[in-house]
């Protein structure tokens, strides 16, 4: 499962990050293995998604979060 | 005693600019970095006989020298050796906000760990034990509660108290650094030894959070509440337009055009008429006096009347942008930006472009990436600012007297579709392959601090202030004497100057646009320099005594040029294609300057002005012939 298919309200694990162009700055960011990441919400049509992860909220697109391999927990 | 130099770093939205203002008001002078688009912020402070001067540093969440800010703050540390290093700390988000606290001391850079906002933190349900914190970085620890000027004042005991000397890395700390250095050393590929150190970073702060602080899972939060409605799905699309709506209504109607008018009154019945009076008084030859009065009073009079407009618009945009909302407004925006190819932070120079294509253009060097940052410089000239309406309202009501508000709405679609059509193109072509990301932290709703915004009010608006002294009082002067001159010297018959040379050669390529005639090549000339002179020009060339440039006097001023010769000058479909240039056309001098200024080349100014020409001149030719085609004249 990646973070693209996860359902507004649930919480997952973050289980690795794939290779992207922001790979490094999502990373520099908090958002690495084992993390845990809340999706609130989404903008129109659905993309991008608002998350939560320790203690701050962060925007990413569809096409990113399709990169960071999660699971439930 | 020596001054002694305080640098501030910290993350974005850390509340670090509440502070630099707080420490150094009114003494701070902002410049550019050397190369780059970043702001330099210094100021200088006294405190108890001391001198300190405190630098701003560009908030970032790393110094990997990806972003232009990254880069200025690291290059800034390996240049210079501050006597006090500030890591401000946003004390509600501490895990992420210390990773770079954790890069520096890397680095080998002792510095002061500030929490700031602590009272936010509290409300939050989160503990911080402040000495735990100290014995587990060896680095002092000092606190802040956010928009309180007291506790950010007694920083400054701690500046000039503090010897970082007396400082060293706890050993928990030291070890962390062994470890990273021992993975620098490692023979494996780059990116995963990035990765690992990145790891070994949050290993280290996660047990450091755990020893030190206390969460109590707190209720939801102000922001979650409030961004169910502000940053969810289609309600947070239609409450994002009403906000702006509202917006606009107030800066521009309700404070800065009322506020403009009056400036603008002031210019023509007292500055004019005193200037004038006085030069009488004095004897001041004919030619000089009519120099000052209708070349310099006028023009410098008509760029410096737009001031309160900008600074209010300004004003409102950094009261926002306070909030946090700005970035909320980039997320909605999202969707829509990212099908022209951009991304949802490029929204905002876009909104101020149809307020004024200077502060827009100026606005582009918030964006992540180089392709981002051009396109929407090169594309923000073909929005409708405030400075082409009064063109639309004039020859809507002159021409189509029936349906002047269409023509209107549609002069405002057009530009902003042939905007979006050319960041396709130029996303697909001189662009091609530079990524356009998306990545932003949507920060918790604040009330802004009042000093902030009106410092950065201040700070964005003045360049326009500067740019009235300087380009426009050049160009007002040339253009007055390009329409009072001709190689024989002085003339009152304008159609004889050299403006109307220049005029009816420029017309001579607006020939399959049906407009060729001297007058409307001279305003378009004149309306490079600002875009109100194209009605003004007119106004002068068909003799009509009082021509207004506001938009809403545009039914009186079309019945004044209608009885000149410029209602048979142009057929209805000439005149469309006319407005349609003038729409889309050349961006005024000022800014073209500010695209030299933002893309340090003389090269990407030039192309802007060039293809801004060509693309009018091709859009106002298929008007023009499609609309013959369609048996309409």
């Amino acid at each position: 499962m990646t973070l693209r298919d996860v359902k507004v309200g649930s919480t997952v694990k973050v289980i690795s990050v794939d290779e992207s162009p922001i790979k490094q700055r999502l990373m520099s960011m908090g958002l690495i293995p084992n993390t845990r990441v809340e999706i609130l919400s989404s903008a129109f049509l659905g993309d991008p998604i608002s998350i939560r992860l320790r203690a701050y909220n962060l925007a990413i697109r569809k096409h990113d979060a399709e990169k960071i391999l999660v699971a439930e927990g | 005693m020596s001054i002694l130099s305080v640098a501030l770093t910290g993350n974005p939205n850390c509340g670090k600019s509440t502070i630099f203002n707080e420490l150094t008001g009114l003494h701070q002078k902002i410049g550019n970095y050397p190369g780059v688009t970043v702001d330099k912020k210094v100021g200088v402070v006294e405190y108890k006989d001391r001198k300190i001067s405190v630098v701003d540093l560009p908030g970032t969440y790393s110094i990997n020298a990806r972003s232009q800010e990254e880069k200025v703050v690291s290059d800034y540390f390996r240049d210079n050796k501050p006597d006090i290093v500030v890591d401000i700390i946003d004390a509600s988000n501490m895990a992420r906000n210390l990773f770079l606290t954790l890069q520096l001391m890397e680095q080998g850079i002792p510095l002061i760990i500030n929490l700031n906002m602590m009272d936010e933190a509290e409300r939050h349900g989160i503990k911080i034990n402040e000495e735990k914190l100290e014995e587990a970085f060896g680095m002092p620890v000092t606190s802040t509660v956010g928009r309180s000027n007291a506790s950010v004042r007694t920083l400054l005991d701690v500046f000039t108290n503090t010897r970082m000397s007396n400082y060293k890395p706890s050993k928990l700390l030291q070890a962390h650094i062994d470890k990273v250095n021992a993975l620098k050393a490692s023979d494996k590929p780059a990116d995963e030894i990035d990765e690992e150190i990145i790891t070994a970073r949050y290993d280290f702060i996660d047990k450091v959070m755990e020893s030190a602080v206390t969460i109590n899972a707190a209720n939801k939060s102000l922001a979650d509440k409030l961004d169910a409605y502000l940053a969810n799905g289609v309600s947070s699309l239609v409450i994002m337009v009403a906000m702006f709506y509202l917006l606009f209504q107030i800066a521009f109607n309700w404070i800065g055009q009322p506020l403009a008018d009056m400036l603008g009154e002031f210019f023509e019945e007292n500055v004019a008429v005193a200037a004038s009076e006085a030069m009488t008084a004095a004897g001041v030859a004919d030619w000089m006096q009519s120099l000052v009065s209708d070349g310099i009073i006028v023009g410098v009079g008509s760029v410096l009347s737009f001031v309160p407009l900008i600074f209010t618009l300004f004003f409102f945009l950094s009261f926002l942008d306070g909030t946090g909302y700005m970035a909320r407004v980039a997320f909605v925006m999202d969707p829509i930006m990212r099908r022209a190819g951009l991304s949802g932070k490029g929204i905002m120079p876009l909104i101020m472009g149809f307020g004024c294509g200077v502060p827009a253009i100026m606005g582009a060097r918030t964006l992540d990436s180089h392709k981002d940052r051009m396109i929407s410089i090169l594309i923000t000239p073909f929005l409708t600012c405030n400075a082409k309406v009064p063109i639309i309202a004039l020859f809507a009501a002159m021409f189509f007297p029936n349906n002047a508000a269409d023509i209107v709405f549609a002069m405002y679609f057009t530009g902003l579709t042939v905007a979006i059509i050319m960041a396709k193109v130029l996303g697909s072509t001189m662009f091609k392959g530079e990524e356009s990301t998306f990545l932003l932290e949507l920060p918790p709703y604040r009330m802004p601090d009042l000093k902030t915004v009106l410092l950065e009010t201040w700070d964005k608006g003045k360049g326009y202030i500067v740019k009235a002294g300087t380009i426009i009082f050049a160009m007002s002067v040339a253009i007055w004497f390009l329409s009072n001159f001709n190689s024989d010297g002085m003339t009152d018959d304008m159609s004889e100057s050299y403006l109307a040379g220049i005029g009816s050669v420029t017309s001579t390529i607006f020939a399959p646009q049906g407009f060729d005639t001297w007058e409307a090549g001279a305003a378009i000339v004149t309306g490079v320099m600002a875009k109100e002179a194209v009605v003004s020009t007119l106004g002068i060339l068909y003799g009509a005594d009082d021509v207004s440039t506001e938009a809403e006097d545009a039914d009186e001023t079309s019945e004044v040029m209608l009885a000149t010769g410029m209602g048979s000058a142009f057929t209805p479909l000439a005149a469309l294609a006319f407005i349609v240039f003038t729409q889309l056309y050349s961006p005024c001098v000022t800014a073209l300057g500010t695209i030299k200024k933002e893309t340090q080349s003389w090269k990407w100014m030039g192309f802007a002005f060039l293809y801004t020409c060509a693309v009018a001149w091709i859009a106002s030719l298929l008007v023009y012939q499609v609309g013959k085609i369609l048996g309409f004249e």
